[in-house]
């Protein structure tokens, strides 16, 4: 394991009474309420919810493509978009560029972020290969540097968006439902190697998802969401020692704890069901 | 023999079968040299006169390259400023489809009082010409660039022409290039047009010149020229296009699973 004795001090992430709305003023839709988040560094913190509770808003506010209506967005002490932190991010689309081969897209953040870019060119046949090609041995894609990513099932390409995501040590990792699209075993082998990462490198990583088996397998910690108005529910620690691996997923306290969260998110669904519209005797289905 | 082979000799046995077609309905409608000349006379003429026509057909082929060159130079920048800026899309593209709606015959006198007769109003009818494709779709190619692709630079704090050398441009050659083959055969136009009314030189001239004294095999043997040269440009650009671009006609949606 890692040394983490010298994990700097304060929080990677500061969401201070943030509100994300969109629309004008007639049919304005409040994507977050205001909402104040802590993540110190090395946490594994998941985000989970039905679709449209804020998730993804929270992780776009982080990464900053995204500006708040409200509120302040601190990223390693600064505001976000001046900050000086290093932030890797995979979406569940692994969006590989798709007319540069594998090693070149995953190279692509050494060529855009300090300190890689000022020795890019004179690097990148030696040094930066070497550590691409490392980073893709690491996930099992050792000798598919030169494909392109059509070349590629769905599963590698993630493999490929997750070594780009950290080729360039980031402190911050942001995974928006990344290993949504991909099937069980695939989803499993890739939980595996994110595990892996993590606990060779720390970075602090958020992780927005749906799949409440995959937060409770990876996470430190789980904030529930609910929607309408986005908001965080709830905000617990996960007790599982580590390394864990997939059996721990059949364990009594896995299952209870998942159950736990799914009964608080169908509880904050159950309010916001439509009502049923009771059709005339006789008459046909309502549509 | 395989299918690409077959296909081959098929396509070639058709254009074959029209030139022959032609040649044996104008000698069955004994129809006039003046009218229609049949492709043996045109193909006479072409190999007795050749040394004729050939500077002329340098000529044409020159303005029309030459124009075709500033066209892309000029329509690439103008893309690239159309397609990232608003303020410039809002500003540019009226004066744009304005420009181009007039028809480019008349504007090629005012290039002779300018320029005077020649070369340069056919150069800068070509570029004037081919101009407008190439534009529009090097502007379109960037605003048809996936947002998240860019999110992919935004999170690494990538500078606004970094993400436009890295992402903008390449994605947008797909685009460019199917502009190119299109732009090519307007530039000739172009050069033509311009040739045809106020040159000295070039095959518009020639054809010109020809017609008016019913030499009607040079007109046809100058047609000839251009179809040939036109398919040469089209030939030779689709084959960079192949090169480059040979990534833009395999799927790109991301497939899940596996």
């Amino acid at each position: 394991m890692s040394d983490s004795a010298e994990l700097p001090v304060g929080n990677v992430i500061d969401l201070e009474k943030v509100r994300v709305t969109f629309g004008g003023a007639k049919n304005q839709v409040t994507a977050l309420a205001e909402t104040s988040l802590r993540i110190a560094h090395g946490e594994f913190v998941a985000l989970v919810g039905p679709s449209g509770c804020g998730k993804s808003t929270i992780l776009k506010l982080v990464a900053g493509t995204l500006k708040a209506t409200e509120g302040h967005v601190f990223v390693a002490g600064r505001e976000v978009g001046a900050e000086n932190a290093r932030i890797g991010m995979a979406f569940q689309n692994p969006t590989l560029l798709p007319w540069l081969n594998v090693r070149d897209n995953v190279m692509m953040p050494l060529k855009i972020v300090q300190p890689f870019k000022k020795e890019f060119s004179r690097k990148r046949r030696t040094e930066y290969r070497d550590r691409v090609e490392q980073s893709l041995a690491r996930v099992g894609l050792a000798g598919f540097g030169d494909k392109f990513p059509w070349q590629l099932s769905g599963g590698m390409q993630q493999r490929a968006s997750l070594c780009r995501a950290l080729i360039h040590d980031p402190t911050l990792l942001l995974l928006d439902e990344p290993f949504g699209a991909l099937d069980q075993f695939t989803r499993e082998e890739l939980w595996e190697i994110m595990q892996q990462l993590w606990i060779e490198k720390r970075p602090t990583v958020l992780l927005v998802t749906h799949d409440l088996k995959e937060a409770a397998y990876l996470a430190t910690r789980i904030c529930v969401m609910q929607a309408r108005p986005g908001r965080i529910v709830d905000d617990s620690v996960v007790p599982f020692a580590r390394p864990r691996t997939i059996d721990i997923s059949f364990a009594p306290e896995f299952v209870s704890l998942t159950q736990r969260l799914r009964e608080r998110i169908m509880a904050a669904r159950a309010v916001q069901r439509p009502v049923l519209i009771e059709s005339e005797p006789g008459s046909g289905p309502l549509f | 023999m395989n299918e690409t082979t077959r296909r081959r000799i098929l396509s070639t046995a058709c254009i074959i079968g029209f030139f022959v077609v032609w040649e044996i309905l104008c000698l069955i409608f004994n129809v006039s040299d003046i009218v229609l000349p049949r492709p043996s006379q045109i193909l006479i003429t072409l190999w007795t006169r050749f040394p004729a026509i050939w500077p002329h057909a340098v000529q044409t082929l020159y303005t029309t390259l030459v124009g075709f060159a500033l066209g892309i130079i000029i329509g690439v920048l103008l893309g690239i400023l159309i397609g990232s800026s608003r303020l410039a899309y809002d500003v540019a593209y009226p004066l744009l489809v304005g420009f181009s709606s007039i028809p480019k015959v008349a504007v090629v006198p005012i290039f002779v009082l300018w320029f005077g007769a020649g070369t340069v109003p056919a150069v800068l009818t070509a570029m004037i010409m081919c101009i407008f494709p190439i534009v529009v779709n090097v502007a379109t190619g960037l605003a048809a660039t996936e947002p998240e692709l860019q999110d992919v630079m935004r999170t690494l704090r990538a500078t606004k022409w970094e993400i436009l050398w890295n992402i903008g441009l390449p994605r947008t050659m797909p685009y460019f290039f199917a502009s190119l083959k299109v732009a090519a055969t307007l530039a000739f136009v172009g050069a033509v047009i311009s040739e045809t009314v106020a040159s000295n030189r070039g095959i518009g001239n020639l054809m010109m010149i020809a017609s008016s004294s019913f030499d009607v095999p040079l007109v046809f043997a100058g047609l000839f020229i251009l179809a040939a040269l036109g398919v040469a440009l089209y030939a030779g650009f689709s084959l960079i296009e192949g090169r480059v671009t040979g990534w833009a006609v395999r799927s790109e949606t991301f497939t899940g699973g596996g």
